[in-house]
């Protein structure tokens, strides 16, 4: 998950949805990769529709046509925000209060595209999303939408074996959600650095110790007494 | 309650809504496979609940971050909306087109005067002083456009009379391509401050203008003139309409009155838009009547009488459609 760049949303049933913006780099990248698919796509077509004459091209026009105005709209308001780009980056149109593009939440944007795009390379837009403290570009503003990721996580489903010890100090709530953390994300560290943050915790023990020690207080809070 | 517990007692819960989610996000599931959803709306709820109590007991942010993370997939699905979509375009070009450019009228009139003033100017300057058009056009587009139109009698005949049915097609693409590529763009030039819809006003008027008089000077007109007629009427309606809306967006942020400018440029881009669906089709029609009526060989007369009536019956269309009987003004 990300830290950064969170936008906080309150859905009608009271719940906050926590949305994460994404930036002017991941959106640059998933457009590339539309337009790499959208020149594939023209250049196959353009191969196939040579053969049938002067007819195959005023087809191939509409077609080239409707892929620089139609391509983004298509995907975003029918695939739930994603063009193939932005599903390959994991991020997604939404509407600023969180819900799911609109059609014409989609056009709007993609229609002020040429407006970011001023004068060369998306200059105008970059900068306006630089300056955004959402992240929009022009065409984002006028429709109201944003950028965001799209995170596909699982909880862990890790077996929690060993002894369990409750802490010895009054927990409080910014203790357990760093202790859950460590829980969580030990198995990113190495032996050395687990017990280095162990330490942290229980200075008055060798730093072996202090990390098995650690890990019977998360298993603990996870798991309760056994 | 330990987190592991609570883990364990909703799990299934958070299993069925993802499998019902998959449901809704798929295009298309074979009505073999398909779920019952009448538990949806019931089940988003009890874990809107279940990801305000994982928060207020700190579970961990892993667990969250995935209840947080299937809200938000169901929030999308529950609020998603996709009236029908037939009924909506019938009642758009019955009564919401001709409405919202009528409810935008001064920014279409601005856009207009740029238009037909340019138009003029130019006209008038080329037709004082002929060699005015090499500012416009050079040499090489304008003897392809003295070739296009020269008149019907000289030597060279009709650059029309060859013309095949796969020629028509080419052109269509190209129309559709070309015209309605600009128009977007003079749209989204209007929000560069409304300079960018100006400018494509000024620049499409005055290219045209000079065009018209130049041909004038060299006697092609009445083949430029029986050629544009019909579809001139949708075609440069929509492209100063495009430009009216452009102007609508730039003017939001310039002069946004009681709102914020941001708030501004929203309202003004939501009332813009439909006017924007009234221009693609507009030019759609253009081009059809472009690649397959225009470039047809017929009587001057019928060319100008079928010319005539489309522009009237856009601008009674645009002026009246959709009024409600004795509503009054607006």
């Amino acid at each position: 998950m990300l830290i950064d760049e969170r936008f906080e949303v309150e859905t009608p049933e009271g719940a906050m949805l926590s949305l994460s913006l994404a930036g002017p780099v991941t959106r640059a990248m998933a457009y590339g990769i539309d337009l790499t698919l959208r020149l594939l796509i023209f250049a196959i077509l353009a191969f196939v529709l040579s053969l049938l004459g002067k007819m195959g091209i005023g087809l191939l026009l509409i077609i080239g046509f409707a892929l620089e105005w139609f391509y983004p709209t298509l995907f975003e308001a029918l695939r739930h925000g994603q063009t193939p780009g932005k599903k390959a980056m994991g991020i997604a149109v939404v509407h600023a209060n969180g819900s799911p593009l609109s059609f014409n939440g989609s056009l709007i944007r993609n229609l002020l595209r040429t407006a970011d795009a001023f004068p060369l390379f998306y200059l105008l837009g970059f900068i306006t999303t630089l300056i955004s403290p959402r992240y929009q570009r022009l065409g984002d503003m006028a429709a109201n939408t944003l950028v965001v990721h799209i995170e596909k996580t699982e909880t862990s489903r890790k077996q929690h074996n060993g002894p369990t010890n409750p802490p010895d100090w009054p927990l409080s709530s910014q203790d357990q959600l760093a202790l859950l953390a460590f829980h969580e994300r030990q198995d990113q560290f190495s032996e050395a650095r687990q017990q280095e943050l162990a330490q942290l915790a229980f200075p008055e023990l060798s730093p072996p110790q202090a990390l098995q020690r650690l890990r019977s207080v998360t298993r603990y809070l996870i798991e309760g007494a056994q | 309650m330990k987190q592991a517990r609570f883990e364990q007692q909703y799990r299934p819960l958070w299993d069925s809504l993802e499998q019902q989610l998959d449901q809704l996000e798929a295009l298309r599931v074979s009505r073999k496979k398909r779920l019952p959803l009448d538990r949806f709306v019931a089940d988003y709820r009890q874990l809107c609940h279940q990801l305000a109590l994982a928060r207020e007991r700190t579970y961990s942010l892993e667990l969250q971050q995935y209840l947080n993370n299937l809200v938000l997939r169901a929030h999308r699905q529950l609020y998603r909306y996709n009236p029908p979509l037939a009924d909506r375009i019938g009642v758009f070009f019955a009564s919401g087109f001709p409405a919202a450019v009528r409810r935008q009228w001064k920014w279409h009139l601005v856009s207009a005067l740029s238009f037909v003033l340019s138009i003029a100017l130019a006209w008038i300057l080329v037709q004082q002083q002929p060699e005015m058009i090499y500012t416009v056009v050079d040499e090489a587009m304008l003897s392809d456009l003295e070739l296009m139109y020269q008149p019907a009698d000289s030597a060279g005949g009709d650059i029309h009379a060859g013309r095949e049915g796969e020629d028509d097609v080419l052109m269509f693409g190209f129309y559709i391509k070309n015209n309605i590529g600009i128009a977007f763009r003079t749209f989204a030039g209007g929000l560069l401050l409304g300079v960018g819809a100006i400018f494509v006003m000024l620049f499409n008027g005055s290219f045209f203008g000079a065009i018209a008089g130049h041909l004038i000077n060299t006697g092609g007109h009445e083949a430029f003139f029986t050629f544009v007629i019909a579809h001139g009427a949708p075609e440069l309606t929509a492209i100063v309409l495009a430009g009216g809306a452009g102007l609508r967006l730039g003017w939001s942020i310039i002069a946004p009155g009681q709102w914020s400018r941001l708030d501004a440029l929203r309202l003004a881009a939501r009332d813009a838009l439909p006017t924007m669906y009234g221009v693609f089709a507009l030019l759609l029609l253009a081009a059809f009547i472009e690649a397959f009526w225009s470039p047809r060989d017929f009587d001057a007369t019928l060319k100008y009488s079928v010319g005539a009536a489309c522009w009237a019956l856009l601008y009674l269309y645009l002026f009246f459609g959709g009024r409600q009987r004795g509503a009054g003004k607006g």
